[in-house]
């Protein structure tokens, strides 16, 4: 009577604690499954939000293109979306975009591989531990102020050369604008320069070369996928610039690839419809989201082209 | 045996390589300076036009028609709130997606979609994300032009920074101390929330702060949703007015914030306006200064501290 009743307490106890414990690590087992569940989400969502992206532009530019014909879109000279002879060839807004991101790449190119050049193969290590940051506080300074800095700083001392120069201008948004990219195309190049293996550099040295002609013709060569890479990063940043343009260059859409005269550009048109009060649903509401999508196709294409560049020049150590 | 006039040439051949290399150092320095000098010069001329103007009044003054009157109250609380929701949003969801990719995911085409797609989103110009908050934010999910499209439409601005800050401090962190932890019996999470995210947080929190010091300048985007330029009064605070306004109802407030504060005085032809917009730029540029010199100092502690 004893045994039995003691029994049930024991075997229980102990069947307690071994399906306890195999409980415990069910339990454990799920929780981990959820878990990953919810990380896994965490990650998928950032492909949801490219699906947004192109669904509503696309959406939009829809509704826009049903009455816009997309060769008046494309082959269009004149830009009027607002006014009552309404106008939609996207080109004035383009050549905007073009010729500013041109002035600006013309600046950060050159200066942005040779600063590369300099700090991955030339500078002393303490020159690159104070310019490394430094050049990342200058990628960090708000757009908004650069345009500032372009409409009341730089436009005058240019006024001052050259005084046909109007107020708004794509040459003074297109320089600072160049500033602005310098740190992104300078930092990743300089990336890619110092990933070129320094048995590469040892070699070259060994047949007597000097550091620049390593530079130039050992390390550049080497490391081109990179370097590729770095400049498409900067012509997408040229051509998505927003806040430079819309302070410095005027917004008044201008079919020109004059640098010295005001333009709008793609982003600026979108930041002027912003500002004013467009009924939602109306044309020019529309309009917006087609030059955005516009705007989506170019950085595409350029991204593309990057990905590409680097499969087919990649040099593998 | 070498001739006097061959050890001459080679001389003069070294002599002129290394003025050469000379040179280009000297290349190099002055192509640093033109972006030194140029930060120097936006930054000094942004002082001496803003600081006289920068006083007690003009932070707590609401924006004005009159140019000596006005202030940045509604602008740099704006800023504070969309930042709060910023970074509610984007610091666990860029967390959790940095460390599936690394602990969690298996190699299949499924993360290499996600990969790629979140390099591509890092490309993408940051009006275009402005596009997006419009359509889905403003007007699918009916938010309005308010706080909380305005925190969203940044978050998923700077997720992609958050995610690559996540993914390369967990990469730094040595195999072994993953080996060790399963060694013991530790699950994947076990293994993620008593390792790994205490040994990356300081890498994470140096992407955090440079996401959002990116972020409280950006200015197209929010323009983009339709922010007004002109706010002259705060949302309402919790429990305050009356009828008493609910905990969460200034999420829904309209909101003005620092860099369209800017960028309103900016436009202004009055040379007056033009002093309040250096003022508003040198507490912007002072802002983002000051978060970038922090996530660096974290980042430079980070390194002296770890040695594995």
């Amino acid at each position: 009577m004893t045994a039995s009743t003691s029994a049930p307490p024991l075997s229980a106890a102990v069947g307690h604690g071994v399906s306890d414990r195999l409980s415990k690590k069910a339990s454990r087992h799920v929780k981990e499954r959820i878990i990953e569940a919810l990380l896994f989400s965490a990650a998928a969502f950032s492909v949801f939000i490219t699906l947004a992206i192109v669904y509503v532009l696309v959406k939009e530019s829809w509704v826009f293109f049903e009455t816009v014909p997309l060769s008046d879109f494309l082959f269009d000279t004149q830009w009027t979306p607002l006014f009552d002879d309404a106008h939609y060839g996207i080109m004035v807004l383009l050549s905007g975009t073009l010729t500013s991101s041109a002035v600006a790449l013309l600046v950060a190119i050159p200066l942005g591989t040779i600063i590369a050049l300099y700090l991955s193969e030339f500078a002393g290590f303490k020159v690159r531990e104070i310019a490394k940051p430094f050049l990342e506080l200058l990628g960090g300074v708000p757009t908004i102020v650069y345009g500032y800095f372009a409409l009341t700083f730089l436009t005058p001392i240019l006024q001052r050369i050259y005084p046909d120069l109007p107020g708004f201008n794509l040459l003074s948004a297109g320089l600072v604008m160049g500033i602005m990219i310098i740190p992104y195309v300078a930092s990743l190049s300089e990336d890619a320069m110092r990933a070129v293996p320094m048995a590469l550099r040892e070699g070259s040295y060994a047949m007597g070369a000097t550091r620049l002609q390593t530079a130039l013709w050992v390390v550049t060569p080497a490391a081109t996928s990179g370097i590729a890479s770095a400049y498409i990063l900067g012509i997408s940043r040229a051509v998505g610039e927003t806040m430079i343009l819309a302070v410095a260059a005027g917004m008044q859409p201008n079919l020109t690839f004059n640098p010295t005269e005001p333009g709008a550009t793609i982003t600026s048109y979108i930041v002027q419809v912003a500002l004013g009060d467009l009924p939602h649903g109306s044309i020019g509401y529309q309009t917006i989201f087609a030059a955005g999508l516009t705007l989506l196709l170019m950085t595409l294409a350029f991204n593309l082209l990057g990905y590409w560049l680097r499969k087919r020049y990649r040099e593998v150590y | 045996m070498m001739k006097a006039a061959d050890l001459a040439a080679i001389r003069a051949i070294i002599t002129r390589a290394k003025r050469w290399d000379l040179f280009f150092s000297l290349l190099g320095i002055l192509s640093l300076m033109v972006g030194v000098l140029t930060f120097t010069v936006l930054f000094v001329d942004m002082a001496i036009q803003g600081v006289p103007r920068l006083s007690v009044d003009f932070f707590t003054s609401f924006p004005s028609r009159r140019a000596e009157h006005a202030g940045i109250l509604s602008a740099w609380v704006g800023t504070v709130l969309v930042m709060l929701l910023t970074a509610l949003a984007a610091v666990p969801l860029g967390v959790a997606a940095g460390v599936y990719l690394e602990e969690y995911a298996p190699k299949n085409w499924i993360t290499d979609i996600i990969e790629i797609n979140i390099s591509n989103l890092a490309g993408i110009p940051s009006i275009v994300y402005g596009l997006l908050a419009l359509g889905l934010f403003v007007y699918y999910f009916g938010f309005g032009q308010s706080i909380l499209s305005a925190g969203l439409t940044l978050a998923l601005l700077i997720l992609p920074v958050i995610i690559v800050a996540t993914r390369e401090s967990i990469r730094a962190i040595p195999q072994s101390i993953h080996e060790g932890s399963y060694a013991c019996g530790a699950t994947t999470w076990q293994t993620v929330s008593d390792h790994i995210l205490p040994y990356s947080s300081a890498g994470i929190l140096t992407g955090v702060i440079i996401g959002m010091a990116r972020a409280i300048g950006e200015t197209a985007p929010i323009i983009t949703i339709g922010a007004l330029t002109f706010i002259a009064f705060l949302p309402t605070a919790p429990f305050a007015g009356d009828p008493p306004a609910g905990l969460f109802d200034w999420i829904f407030a309209p909101f003005t914030v620092m860099p369209i504060q800017m960028f309103n005085w900016t436009s202004r032809p009055e040379a007056a306006f033009t002093v309040n917009a250096a003022a508003a730029g040198f507490v912007l540029v002072f802002m983002t200064l000051a978060m970038n010199g922090l996530a660096i100092y974290v980042r430079y502690r980070l390194r002296k501290n770890i040695k594995w």
